[in-house]
Order: C-alpha cells, then structure tokens, then sequence
C-alpha cells in the first residue's frame, strides 16, 4: 500500500478516536470543571445586593488595568461563628450515627442473605433494593405519618397502653437519624452482600475443624475479610448523609440546622450566594476529599 | 455453617423496617377520609383527585421528557466514557478524566446544584443558553450527573469481558466497528438497560438539582411533592406514592421473571 495512504488513514482514525474521547471529555469540562471551579470564584467574591448577589472578583478599572478583588472574609465567619460550627458537627453527628447504625443492621442482613440458598438470593437482593427504586422523598414523607404525635407509633403505643403520652419521635435527632439509616440502608447491605458472598466458606469450616468457636472464627476471619465490603458501604452512606437537605428538612425541627441546609437557606433565603459557595468548599474539603482519599487508599491496599 | 437466629431475626427486622413505610402509604391511599392514622373505610376518592390534578400531572409529564432525554444522553456519552478508560491506551489527561468522571457518585446533591446554577447563570449571561428555570437546564444538569453512574455500570462490565472475544473477530478478519456492533454492543446491554433505568429514576427523582436550576417555568413532580409535603401528610400524596410502588415493582418483578427464564433457558441447554 502507497506509504502516504496509510498515513492518512492512521491520521484519519487517531483524529476519530481524539474525537471519541472529545466529546464526553468536553462535556465534563464545561458541565462538571466549571461549576466546581464557579463554586470557589463566588466563595471568594464579595456579596453585593443586585443580580448576580456577587461583585466579580476581577473588574476593568479602565481599558488597561485589571484590578482582582479575593475576599476571603467568608471563611473566617465559617470558621469563627457558632451557628456554623453547630452546622458542622450536626453533620458529622448525624452521618456518623447513621452509617453506624447502617452497618449494625446491613451487616447480618448481608450475612444471611450471602449464605442462604444460591437460587434464592437474587430475590432477596431485588427486595432490599426496591425501595429505593421508588421515590426517595416520598419514603422521606411516609415517616411523617409514622412518627408525627398522632402518628401511627404512638397511637400503636397508647393504645397497647405502653405508653401514656405520645412519644417526641419527630422533629428531633432520632427522626433524622431513622430517617437516613432507613434511605441508605440498601447502600450498606449491597458492597457488604458483595464481599460476603465472594470469599471462601471452607476458610470458616476448617477454622471449625481446628476448634476455633464461631464467634472467634467471626471475628479473626469473617471480619477482616469483608472489611473492604464495610469500607465501601460506609463511605457510600456517610458521604450523601453529611451533604443531606431533604431528610433534615422534612424530619428534623429546630434542631435539623446542618450543612446541607446552611447551604440551601443561605442561597435560597437569604440570597447570598458566596456564603453558599462558602460553606460548600468547607463541606467538600474537609468531609467529602477525606473520606474519598480514605477509601482510594483502603481500595489500593487490599488491592495490592 | 449455620445461620443463627440471631441473623435470621435481623434479617426480618431489616424487611419489617424497609417495607413498614411503604406498606403504610399504600393502606392509607385508599382511607375514605384525610385521616392518617385511623382506618374509616375504602374508598378510591384520592386516586380520582391525583388524575384531575392538573399540576401534578404537569410536572409528571415534565419529569418524564427529562429523564427520557438525559437518561439516553448520559447512556451514550457514559458508554463512550467507560471505553475511554478500559479500552483506550494511556493518553494525556487520561487520569484527570477518570478523576473528573467520577466526581459526581461522591459530590452531595446540593453541592451539584449550586454549581449547575452558577454555570447556567453565566452561560446565560454570555452566550444565552441555557437559561435558568428551563427543561434545558435541568435535562443537561441530570446527564452529567447520570454520565457517572453509566461510566462505573458499563466500566464493571467491560472489565469482566473476555478480551479473547474480541480477538478473535479481528483475528478472522472483522472491522473493529464490526466487531464492537455484532460483540461488544450485545454482551453490553444488560450495562446499557440498567444504565439507562438507573439514569431515568435518578433524574424523575432528583428534588435538589432541579429546585437550583429548574424554575417556575421548568417544574418537574419532586418539586411539586416537596412543596405539597411541607405543609403535611395528604392522601393524594400517598395515591401517587402507591402508583410509583406499583410501578416500580411491577417492572422489577418483570426483569426478575425474565432473568430467571432466560437463566434456565441456558442450563437447560448447557449439557
């Protein structure tokens, strides 16, 4: 073949394949990079009243000189005011509670169903996962009528006589904790069913054979293998939950002031944007970065 | 090794709790009266006033063009994304882009849409589109979103797909694109459906993201569910919430039904 043909064809399909990555590539550019880097111009730009609620922090004094503007005030108010520091460790508190409270009750729940029947666990994995097809704020919702003071619990309750007045169940800590243990449940049982399922059973009979007890056996084999399993789970739960704004907001009373919802009343009531923007570069950097680099780091380690 | 009874009851306590909600909407669609807690009766009344609802239905129709839209959108686009990475040689930028492609499974919802909203505000402001509070806001906000979650569905699969295949088409003689067509797209599609349904649910969904970028003009059913639940429990509400479960499970008992069938359909024939 004629040598500058073949050239051309190589020339044609590497401009095709640069292409193919173009496209998606492009696309994550302007509709992913972008809006995280906006996130931090307006978190360092000042707050204005007007439309964009933000000065630009690079104005034109005249044709020739640029003069850029950071302020940086925003994150000393993050850091030094009480009301986001309660924000914070609102955050932690409640995200932190429900993954626990997620691996307490996936765990045996993934247990059981890696070592049931073979023939039967697709069904069961289908029925742990179906809630959460179905809609996200209406399970929210449905705890309402559940926890409310003359709800279904209570009124279950007083009239078994258990109780003689209505339970708080609702506007408080615990609802919003029930409430993200029970929408991120599923993300719990899922990795831990995954890492359950796929090691070695005759591992735990030969540990038998040998007169180690079950609960030895559990924790020296069961365990250490299915932490990947655990670490996946975790990260899967925590990480929404510490962003969390509908569950707070529905669930929780007073008491539900979190990050999630610091971030939507800054920017939807009190239209300031760069405090928004603020609060979302502290969300990320010291929850989301971390717990992402934990997990890399775990993942590359039992990877090796 | 025996299961004890202690996972067996946590494993029942774990269905009680995931289905005692659900299972409490449904009861009370069908209450003759507003009340929530007690039962006074049958009755269809609240699933006559969900279809003359005008606004919901509205916003329902809404939601579906968007998640049809961004649902296949991020199908293509995830798809290429997840080639990119197994298939393709190492090029410049090729780390950043996983790194980039896999920020969304990680990012809060509400950091998302804050920056879909300044992204969108200063598109607007310098080339006029997309403008905030449209359908087009929100459809492109969802696919890139959904993008992800396509990329790590097709990316699990691709890794565990035998290369030899591919090999030997090429090796008697097949194009690659033919190749990719007549072996790579059918093994794939199992990836590429549930991509696809995934991708649909998260955006029909997806209150946050839209309640930033969406607007008068553009509301999708989350936005209208979330503003009727502030003010408190209604039994229109639980109709609509029984007929999404209903619709739910019926499409999931039907790729239940078909990947059984079609899984003794191969042991059957395998000798």
């Amino acid at each position: 073949m004629n040598k500058s043909l073949s050239k051309f064809i190589s020339m044609v399909q590497n401009t095709k394949k640069s292409g193919l990555i173009g496209i998606p590539y492009v696309w994550l550019i302007i509709f992913l990079l972008f809006p995280l880097l906006l996130i931090f111009k307006v978190s360092i730009s000042e707050s204005i009243l007007g439309i964009p609620p933000y000065k630009d922090i690079a104005t034109w004094v005249d044709s020739a000189t640029l003069k850029l503007h950071f302020e940086f005030e925003n994150y000393f108010i993050v850091l030094q005011d009480k009301l986001y520091r309660f924000a914070f460790f609102q955050s932690l508190k409640y995200a932190g509670l429900a993954t626990l409270f997620c691996v307490l009750l996936g765990y045996p729940v993934a247990y059981y169903i890696s070592r049931t029947r073979e023939s039967l666990q697709p069904l069961l994995l289908l029925l742990i996962l179906l809630p959460f097809w179905t809609s996200f704020l209406l399970r929210v919702y449905a705890w309402i009528g559940l926890l409310s003071k003359k709800g279904l619990i209570n009124q279950f309750l007083l009239s078994l006589k258990i109780i003689s007045a209505p339970l708080p169940l609702l506007g408080n800590g615990f609802s919003i904790t029930l409430g993200m243990v029970y929408c991120y449940l599923p993300f719990m049982i899922l990795p831990l069913y995954t890492s359950l399922s796929r090691f070695d059973v005759s591992l735990l009979e030969a540990a038998a054979d040998l007169g180690c007890p079950p609960w030895k056996s559990f924790l020296k084999i069961t365990l250490p293998l299915s932490l990947q399993g655990v670490v996946a789970g975790c990260t899967l739960v925590f990480i929404p939950c510490v962003g969390e704004f509908v569950i707070p907001e529905i669930l929780g009373g007073s008491e539900s002031f979190v990050l999630g919802k610091a971030i939507w009343t800054e920017f939807f009531n009190n239209r300031d944007w760069p405090m928004a923007s603020t609060i979302a570069i502290f969300l990320t950097v010291f929850m989301v970065l971390p717990i992402t680099i934990i997990k890399r780091v775990h993942h590359e380690g039992s990877a090796s | 090794m025996k299961k004890s009874r202690l996972t067996l009851s946590s494993l029942i306590l774990g269905y009680v709790f995931l289905y005692t909600p659900l299972l409490y909407l449904i009861v009370f669609s069908f209450n003759s009266t507003k009340q929530v807690v007690f039962w006074t009766g049958f009755s269809l009344k609240w699933y006559g006033k969900l279809f003359t609802n005008s606004e919901i239905l509205k916003a329902t129709l809404t939601s579906i063009e968007i998640a049809m839209i961004s649902a296949t959108a991020a199908t293509i686009l995830g798809t290429i994304s997840a080639l990119i990475i197994v298939k393709f040689s190492k090029f410049k930028g090729k780390g950043f882009f996983e790194i980039l492609v896999s920020i969304p499974l990680v990012m809060p919802e509400i950091i998302m849409g804050l920056g879909f909203l300044l992204l969108f505000f200063n598109l607007e402001a310098w080339i006029g589109w997309p403008r905030v509070g449209t359908k087009s806001a929100i459809t492109l906000a969802h696919t890139t979103v959904a993008i992800s979650y396509v990329c790590a569905i097709v990316y699990a699969q691709l890794i565990n797909f035998d290369k030899s295949l591919m090999e030997a088409a090429t090796d008697l003689g097949a194009r690659p694109l033919k190749a990719f067509v007549q072996i790579m797209l059918p093994l794939l599609t199992p990836a590429l459906v549930s991509g696809w349904f995934l991708s649909f649910v998260l955006s029909m969904d997806d209150l946050i993201i839209a309640s930033f970028v969406g607007g008068p003009g553009a509301t999708t059913l989350p936005m209208v569910i979330y503003s009727s639940v502030k003010y408190g429990i209604s039994p229109q509400i639980n109709a609509l919430a029984t007929l999404i479960i209903a619709l739910v499970a019926f499409a999931l008992g039907l790729g239940y039904f078909l990947h059984t069938r079609q899984k003794k359909a191969l042991e059957v024939t395998e000798p």
